[in-house]
């Protein structure tokens, strides 16, 4: 293979142990909250399976005070802790600079101090509210103003991004941003964007009115500003996953990224398609206008497209890989590549996975055929197959080289790293096998059915299902905590990985040409923006102002 | 290089069975007359009780073989919990809540729909099929949520 130009800095990279010591911590945080929340998880999957292990839960006093915590615990704080890391890392390695090491430290504390705020509202039974936080139930403020400070916490890793990346212009005022820079600073500039609509629910109306200052909200108006942001979400939490898949998971694989021009579009779409999709989460709400949803389902169609290019491009390069480890033929190449790293067998699983969660998203995203499965168990079922496992699998792949990197010392257990991936895998396909059939026949998400007042012969088989896979995903998860906490505890000192694994491009970046001006932010930001004034801009008009209409309940 | 080839190939193919996705929507939408719900009217949640229709819930004839069943959804009960129509039935369902957000799904059906303070939910739906439909409120509503539910009785 021909050798290829690469614009990293190939020295003089070497983050100082103040910074990594932030990022470890800023990334056990959600570790932590991962494997706390599993166990409620368990719980809920037991409960599908018709089985009752919420009292053996010491100072639980319902199943949606755990459902809250578990939906904050694994969806928010563990997915949002590890960008808090990952993200700036990958910016500093690609543009060979230290991070801001104030900002590094603030980004951990507000983190951290949100998370006693939530941990607080929750564990007090003040904040059963489901981390959808819908009006007009309402929970303490400490919740809201946790929730706050959670998003103000990327901001901050944003911004350490944005000073880092400005820095390294200055010296470098005609060169193409590396490409892994490039993905890692618009994967959260995207987030930043996306997260303005829940900053304005949760500042403008529920804060204020969970401490008093406002008597009544919208219901509708909150939830749409919920969903505003909350499509765009769940590519926040996806894009860091493909950072990895595009930039280093090739290295790993042993073969290269094949475009760098692709990669970088493929990007710019995710930025510029990820928010006005929003209300394909509300096709069955009432008051916002059918043409309307119509707008956003064939626009969600349309952000579906760059995860096919990036379903193409990843197997390419581990194509590539396998090849040049001596694959032979059709398929051959898939057995040769290196499944005996834990790293790369996970994240290799976290994409077969995402297959499955891909095709069923698209389906939820059918417009009127989103009315069979609305608020059913398929919805977990399928959201188990991208951020319950995409992300998931490939934060643990990624946990498995970035731990002993961050913290000098060699993985504990090669062969628990890896057998904690295939657990889960093999569980999550088997309880999301479950949730997606039962919830074919009706059976209710967000629903304690062990004490439902109804029920029905057709949930009973895959309501076992869901039972038995949720408990090997809690044992892979339970395995993999282990896992991360004796390599920083009792790691082998110095048997650890020295440098970040970027890969290669088998074509460089331009230095002339229309591509340069993928790396112009600010005018994809300005489109971006554009483009939800479109898809947003209409329904605002014709609604606003804010019908404030309900008081706040509190009935948990 | 082959691997742009390939690429492109793969591409047009993943925009082309999108595009063929699309136009199956359009046609389950429009070509058979099967809808969303949408905008069907403002409420003040605190005067549901007393606002028509919602001041007598119930089922009514509306026309040769279509009836709307007018219900409220409140913690944690519908209202009527039972209703009836007779088979081949067109039924405008037309909803809302006095109090939080709740679920409206009729089993077996694609009667699926939000009730929102604030607002009125409607969708038309016909029972073809004689038999009990079970209803359930499939939003988390507060502590008795699992035992929210009712039924459509098909005769
Ligand atoms: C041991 C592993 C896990 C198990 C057994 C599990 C099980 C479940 C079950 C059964 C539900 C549905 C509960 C209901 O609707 O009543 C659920 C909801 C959910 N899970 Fe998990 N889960 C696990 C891990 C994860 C992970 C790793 C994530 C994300 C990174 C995640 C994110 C969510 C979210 C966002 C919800 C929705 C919460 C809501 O409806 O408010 N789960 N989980
Ligand atoms: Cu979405
Ligand atoms: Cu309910």
């Amino acid at each position: 293979m021909r050798a290829t130009p690469t614009v990293l800095d190939p020295a003089g990279f070497d983050l100082p142990e103040s910074q990594r010591r932030w990022l470890r911590w800023t990334i056990y945080i959600g570790y932590v909250a991962l494997t706390a929340g599993i166990f409620h998880g368990l719980a809920q999957a037991l409960s599908y399976a018709n089985i009752d292990i919420l009292r053996f839960f010491p100072g639980l006093r319902g199943y949606y005070q755990g459902l809250t915590a578990h939906g904050v615990a694994n969806a928010i704080v563990f997915t949002f802790a590890f960008s808090n890391g990952f993200l700036p890392l990958m910016t500093a390695r690609a543009l060979g600079r230290p991070l801001v090491g104030g900002l590094v430290q603030a980004t951990c504390v507000v983190l951290l101090a949100g998370n006693l705020l939530v941990i607080y509202a929750v564990v007090t039974n003040q904040a059963s509210v489901l981390y959808t936080s819908y009006a007009p139930l309402q929970a303490h403020w400490t919740y809201y103003l946790g929730l706050v400070l959670i998003v103000v916490s990327t901001w901050l890793a944003l911004v350490n991004m944005l000073v880092v990346y400005r820095r390294w212009r200055r010296d470098h005022p005609a060169a193409r941003i590396p490409l892994l820079g490039h993905i890692a600073v618009v994967s959260y500039v995207m987030w930043f964007l996306a997260s303005l609509p829940i900053a304005v629910s949760f500042l403008g109306f529920l804060l204020p009115w969970s401490l008093g200052l406002m008597e009544k909200v919208d219901p509708l108006l909150t939830r749409t500003l919920f969903w505003f942001t909350g499509h765009a979400i769940v590519y926040a939490w996806l894009l860091p996953a493909y950072v990895s898949w595009y930039a280093l998971v090739p290295r790993q694989a042993g073969g290269k990224l094949i475009s760098d021009s692709y990669t970088r579009i493929v990007f710019i779409l995710f930025l510029l398609l990820s928010i006005p999709t929003g209300f394909h989460h509300q096709y069955t709400d009432p008051g916002v206008p059918e043409a309307i949803k119509a707008v956003h389902a064939v626009l969600t169609f349309g952000v579906f497209f760059p995860s096919l290019a990036t379903a193409f491009s990843v197997v390419a390069a581990l194509e590539i890989g396998g090849r040049a480890r001596g694959g032979r033929g059709l398929l051959g190449w898939v057995t040769k590549l290196p499944w005996g790293d834990p790293s790369l067998a996970a994240q290799m699983l976290a994409m077969l996975t995402f297959v499955f969660g891909g095709i069923s998203g698209l389906i939820n995203a059918s417009f009127t055929m989103n009315q069979v499965i609305h608020n059913t168990t398929w919805v977990p079922g399928h959201f188990h197959l991208t951020v319950g496992s995409a992300v998931t699998l490939t934060h643990m792949g990624v946990a498995f080289w970035l731990i002993p990197y961050l913290t000098g010392r060699g993985l504990w257990s090669r062969g628990q790293a890896l057998t904690s991936a295939w657990v889960y895998t093999v569980g999550v396909l088997i309880f999301a096998r479950g949730m997606i059939s039962a919830g074919l026949a009706g059976m209710p998400r967000r629903t304690f059915r062990v004490a439902a007042a109804y029920s029905n012969p057709d949930w009973d088989w895959g309501g076992m299902l869901t039972g038995i896979g949720g408990t090997l995903m809690f044992f892979g998860i339970a395995q993999f905590f282990i896992v991360i906490a004796m390599t920083a505890l009792a790691g082998a000192r110095g048997a650890h990985p020295k440098d970040v694994p970027v890969s290669e491009t088998l074509t460089a970046p331009a230095s002339t040409g229309w591509e340069r001006h993928l790396d112009r932010l600010g005018v994809w930001v300005a489109v971006t923006i554009a483009l939800c004034v479109i898809a947003y801009g209409p329904f605002l008009a014709m609604y606003l102002p804010a019908r404030l209409v309900s008081p706040g309940f509190r009935l948990f | 290089m082959k691997v742009h080839t390939y690429e492109r190939a793969f591409l047009w193919l993943g925009a082309i069975v999108l595009v063929a996705c699309l136009v199956a929507l359009l046609y389950g939408s429009l070509g058979l007359d099967i809808h969303l719900p949408s905008r069907a009217g403002a409420i003040d949640p605190q005067q549901v009780a007393s606002t028509p229709p919602f001041d007598q819930p119930g089922v009514r004839q509306i026309g040769p073989n279509q009836y709307e069943a007018v219900m409220i959804g409140r913690i944690w009960s519908f209202t009527p919990a039972v209703i009836e129509v007779p088979a081949g039935a067109e039924v405008t369902f037309t909803l809302t809540t006095p109090d939080v957000i709740h679920g409206f799904h009729v089993e077996g059906t694609r009667v699926n729909m939000m009730l929102i303070p604030g607002q009125i939910t409607r969708n038309r739906y016909r029972f073809e099929r004689p038999g009990e439909y079970t209803i359930i409120c499939h939003e988390y509503c507060g502590v008795g949520h699992h035992t929210m539910y009712g039924k459509v009785i098909v005769k």
